[in-house]
């Protein structure tokens, strides 16, 4: 009782705090607004991210100012929306330790792994996510993801502790398994890498409009170069594509085990790999002259979108096997 | 990195290739025309149309109810939708899965896989003997470059320094004149083709599966036993390949089934347990072995495997005919129709007589008076248990032999038995409890409730076939994914005053990785560092 209380307050502050360091991530893409100075030479930033070779150099290093700009006033822009940024990623720390201490307590609560129904998913799927996010902004400086992410943490578990909650219950038998642990942690994973690819796509759209256009201002101008976006995004669906092919063998092996096949085309089967189809595509498509680029980013962002239609739209909408929600 | 005449590059070369040509189309004979469609079927663009067909069309299966996994909602949704259902069944909407639409994509994308990957084995298979490729005549043309002076004349010992670098970060390396090539990264297309070929192993096992296969299902009352002949199936689904010779002679005793329901305030009434005790015999003859059946925990008896799927209740009845002869003795399956096991059954008394006896209705394991709403079960354990029938009569049949579903009642040449008001008379009976039938046509009496089991006894003999092609799959996903092909190539050149002059080469052949350049300027600095060395050496 004691734990679960403690759970579900930790996660309800972690709203809260995920959601003030969305604020301090939009006041860092209002305030490079300011910054007037248009990125002129996108080549010359090519080579330099390539050279960096890790996410974008120094933020004091870019953008270039342009010419007949006055250093100072850039320079106080920059410093503000460094500012701005650095209270969005320590914001988001605080949040991430909050719902990490959520789940854990959960799990003590429950006495199992906190993964069982919809809201207990939810909340462990948004540990890893942004695990994987304060990663890579810790080694290869990914803050620029800050302001979609957070949305995405917010919503998240706003979803979770609102819509999707149930107390604290044991298992049904179905899911008494190792490959609860297997199958469930992979799907976590896999779904986290997918999220933060696909929040990338849609940055590397926005980016890749304005680098076309000519026209990288605003905040668009601390983004890294498309093409740096989409070898980032390349990476975590390379990452995360093994993996769900994993989570769809695993979870195959376990119906057969539980349900006695291998593959019944529940609604929820049929969604994962309806799921894994559309990133197969991207990983093609991103190799196929006249795909690349543009295109490949919309498949990744349809990917996601599957995933969570298979997360959501089939726990809610579709009666099936995988039904227990518990909502 | 391979590259085909029919499919552009593969999952990872950066560089666009030419699609099929298309020049020779005028004068297209049969053959052209027919290489021509396979050069289109196994390209990469059609392999992409034809994944995001697969997509498109494994959603309506999703969405629209399938008859092989629920028949009932079909005729439901027949019946609601009295236009759509019937053009939804034309076009194959309840068995999508099945349908020739959908096979026709997944065999066409086999197809093209096979297409693409045959002649990229061959072409695998030349580059994997082959040599690095020579050192082209503009280094810093290539996308990394370094170069730094050397202060020493001796190019062959510098040489022989970069090929050990190179070989040490295990590039395949030839020297050749004045530089050294170098390569790495092979098993990268390895694991692409590993990979495709798994994929067609996964459908091979899966079609093994449905043809030699079969699936089926037993209603096992406890106390009772199944033997594994296909007189005892209640459903039961085989390949074409299958013989029932193939069925192995074992047979299950149930001894015992527990189940325990969540009585706590969260998810009341949800499982929590469902363990069966059975006793096995593996054949005629072994000796018997007691085992516990649960939901995760299958039985496997010389291949063939045994789950326990579901449960429900069998009240226990006696049914007395006028005579006051014992007509009907033991349990009744009722079938379950909700989620707290409201179950439907039919009692057929067929040797009572005069006349023979039927009852028909409903058991609930926990009745709740509900006012004057439809009598229904309030919680999936046997806690109230409560037996609704009601009952009819009829001249005895003749024995025909015909098969009769004993979960329905054929009314037919049946009155049902009335109360003097002229109301079908209704029994409601609880364990112990015993009821007369009006004009002394006789009674029923539940003694008891004991419950049933379905057991789910099946092979599907490609599983191995899948399950170890998905390894490899998946392993082979890694190395295509993971692996980054790379050539480097470093040439010495002589300079001025004794001096040479290194230059390093780098080219990635997959765009996924970073640290090229880095690379490139470190095997550079290295050069250059080695021979700083040697230049301190007084000569």
């Amino acid at each position: 009782m004691r734990f679960e209380y403690y759970s579900s307050l930790s996660l309800v502050l972690s709203v809260v705090v995920y959601a003030l360091a969305m604020f301090a991530h939009a006041a860092e893409w209002a305030a490079a607004r300011r910054d007037t100075s248009l990125e002129t030479e996108p080549e010359r930033q090519l080579v330099g991210a390539r050279a960096g070779g890790s996410g974008r150099p120094s933020p004091g290093s870019t953008p270039a100012p342009a010419a007949g700009e006055s250093p100072e006033g850039s320079g106080a822009v920059r410093q503000r929306v460094e500012q701005f940024g650095r209270v969005g990623v320590a914001l988001t720390l605080v949040g991430f330790l909050l719902s990490v201490v959520g789940v854990v307590c959960r799990g003590l609560a429950a006495g199992r792994a906190p993964w069982g129904n919809m809201f207990e998913f939810t909340t462990s799927a948004m540990v890893f996510i942004v695990a994987a996010y304060l990663l890579m902004v810790w080694k290869a400086n990914l803050r620029w993801l800050g302001l979609p992410l957070t949305l995405l943490a917010a919503v998240g578990n706003g979803l979770a502790v609102t819509v999707f909650y149930v107390a604290v219950a044991p298992l049904v038998p179905a899911l008494h398994s190792v490959w609860f642990l297997i199958h469930i942690v992979a799907a976590a994973v896999a779904g986290a890498a997918f999220n933060v690819g696909g929040l990338m796509s849609v940055l590397y759209l926005l980016r890749k409009r304005a680098e076309d256009r000519g026209q990288v201002r605003g905040y668009l101008a601390w983004l890294p170069t498309a093409r740096r976006i989409d070898l980032l995004t390349y990476r975590f669906h390379a990452f995360a594509f093994p993996l769900w092919t994993f989570t769809v063998a695993a979870g195959a092996v376990w119906a057969e085990y539980a349900w006695g096949r291998y593959w019944g085309w529940d609604p929820k089967e049929t969604w994962a790999l309806v799921t894994w189809v559309i990133y197969a595509c991207y990983l093609h498509a991103r190799s196929t002259a006249g795909w690349r680029g543009s295109k490949a980013a919309v498949v990744a962002i349809i990917g996601l979108a599957s995933f969570w239609f298979n997360f959501v739209g089939i726990n809610l909408l579709v009666s099936g096997l995988h039904s227990y929600a518990g909502v | 990195m391979t590259q085909t005449p029919t499919r552009d590059a593969g999952l990872d070369s950066p560089e666009p290739s030419p699609g099929p040509v298309r020049d020779d189309l005028p004068q297209l004979g049969l053959r052209g025309g027919l290489r021509f469609l396979w050069a289109q079927l196994s390209s990469m663009r059609t392999a992409l149309v034809l994944l995001f067909a697969l997509a498109l069309a494994a959603i309506p299966g999703s969405l629209v109810p399938q008859r092989k996994i629920s028949p009932v909602r079909v005729s439901d949704f027949i019946a609601a939708h009295p236009t759509l259902g019937p053009i939804y069944d034309k076009i194959g909407m309840f068995h999508v899965y099945t349908s020739p639409w959908f096979s026709a994509i997944y065999l066409l994308l086999f197809v093209s896989l096979i297409g693409c990957i045959i002649p990229r084995v061959g072409v695998y298979a030349r580059a994997v003997r082959a040599r690095p490729p020579r050192t082209p005549r503009h280094l810093s043309r290539l996308p990394a470059y370094a170069s730094a002076e050397v202060g020493t004349a001796d190019p062959d010992a510098l040489l022989a320094r970069a090929a050990g670098l190179l070989r040490a970060r295990r590039y395949r390396v030839r020297v050749e004149g004045t530089s050294v090539a170098a390569e790495r990264g092979y098993l990268r297309e390895a694991g692409n083709l590993v990979f495709h070929i798994s994929l067609i192993f996964v459908l091979l096992g899966a079609g093994i599966g449905a043809l030699w296969g079969f699936r089926g299902t037993s209603v096992v009352i406890v106390g009772q036993g199944f033997s594994n002949n296909l007189t005892q199936y209640d459903d039961f689904a085989a390949g074409a390949e299958f013989t029932d010779s193939g069925l192995q002679p074992f047979s299950v005793t149930v001894r015992d089934f527990q189940v325990k329901f969540e009585t706590g305030p969260v998810q009341r009434g949800a499982a929590r347990l469902f363990r069966a005790d059975v006793t096995v015999t593996d054949r005629p003859g072994a000796t018997p072995r007691d085992v516990a059946l649960e939901v995760n925990k299958p039985l496997k008896i010389n291949g063939t495997t045994v789950h326990l799927i579901g449960h429900g209740y069998a009240p226990v009845v006696t049914v007395k005919d006028a005579q006051g002869d014992i007509a009907f003795s033991g349990p009744v399956v009722f079938l379950p129709q909700d989620g707290n096991f409201t179950s439907a059954g039919v009692i057929k008394a067929p040797d009572a007589r005069p006349d023979r006896l039927a009852f028909e209705g409903i058991f609930l394991p926990t009745a709740v008076q509900t006012g004057t709403a439809a009598p229904s079960s309030a919680f999936p354990d046997a806690l109230n248990p409560t037996l609704l029938l009601t009952a009819w009569s009829g001249p005895p049949k003749v024995e025909t032999g015909a098969p009769e579903n004993v979960y329905s009642l054929n009314t037919a040449g049946l009155t049902q038995l009335k109360t003097s008001a002229g109301a079908p008379f209704r029994i409601a009976l609880q364990p112990g409890a015993t009821v007369d039938l009006p004009d002394g046509q006789g009674s029923i009496q539940m003694s008891g409730v004991t419950r049933w089991v379905k057991l789910q006894v099946g092979d599907a003999p490609g599983i191995p076939i899948s399950l170890g092609a998905i390894g490899f799959a998946v392993f082979g996903l890694c190395l295509s994914l993971f692996i980054r092909p790379r050539r480097v190539w470093i040439r010495v050149l002589p300079a001025e005053g004794g001096h040479s002059l290194v230059e390093v080469g780098g080219l990635d052949r997959a765009d996924a990785r970073g640290g090229l350049t880095e690379d490139v300027a470190e095997l550079a600095a290295e050069l250059s560092g080695t021979a700083g060395t040697e230049q301190e050496d007084p000569r």
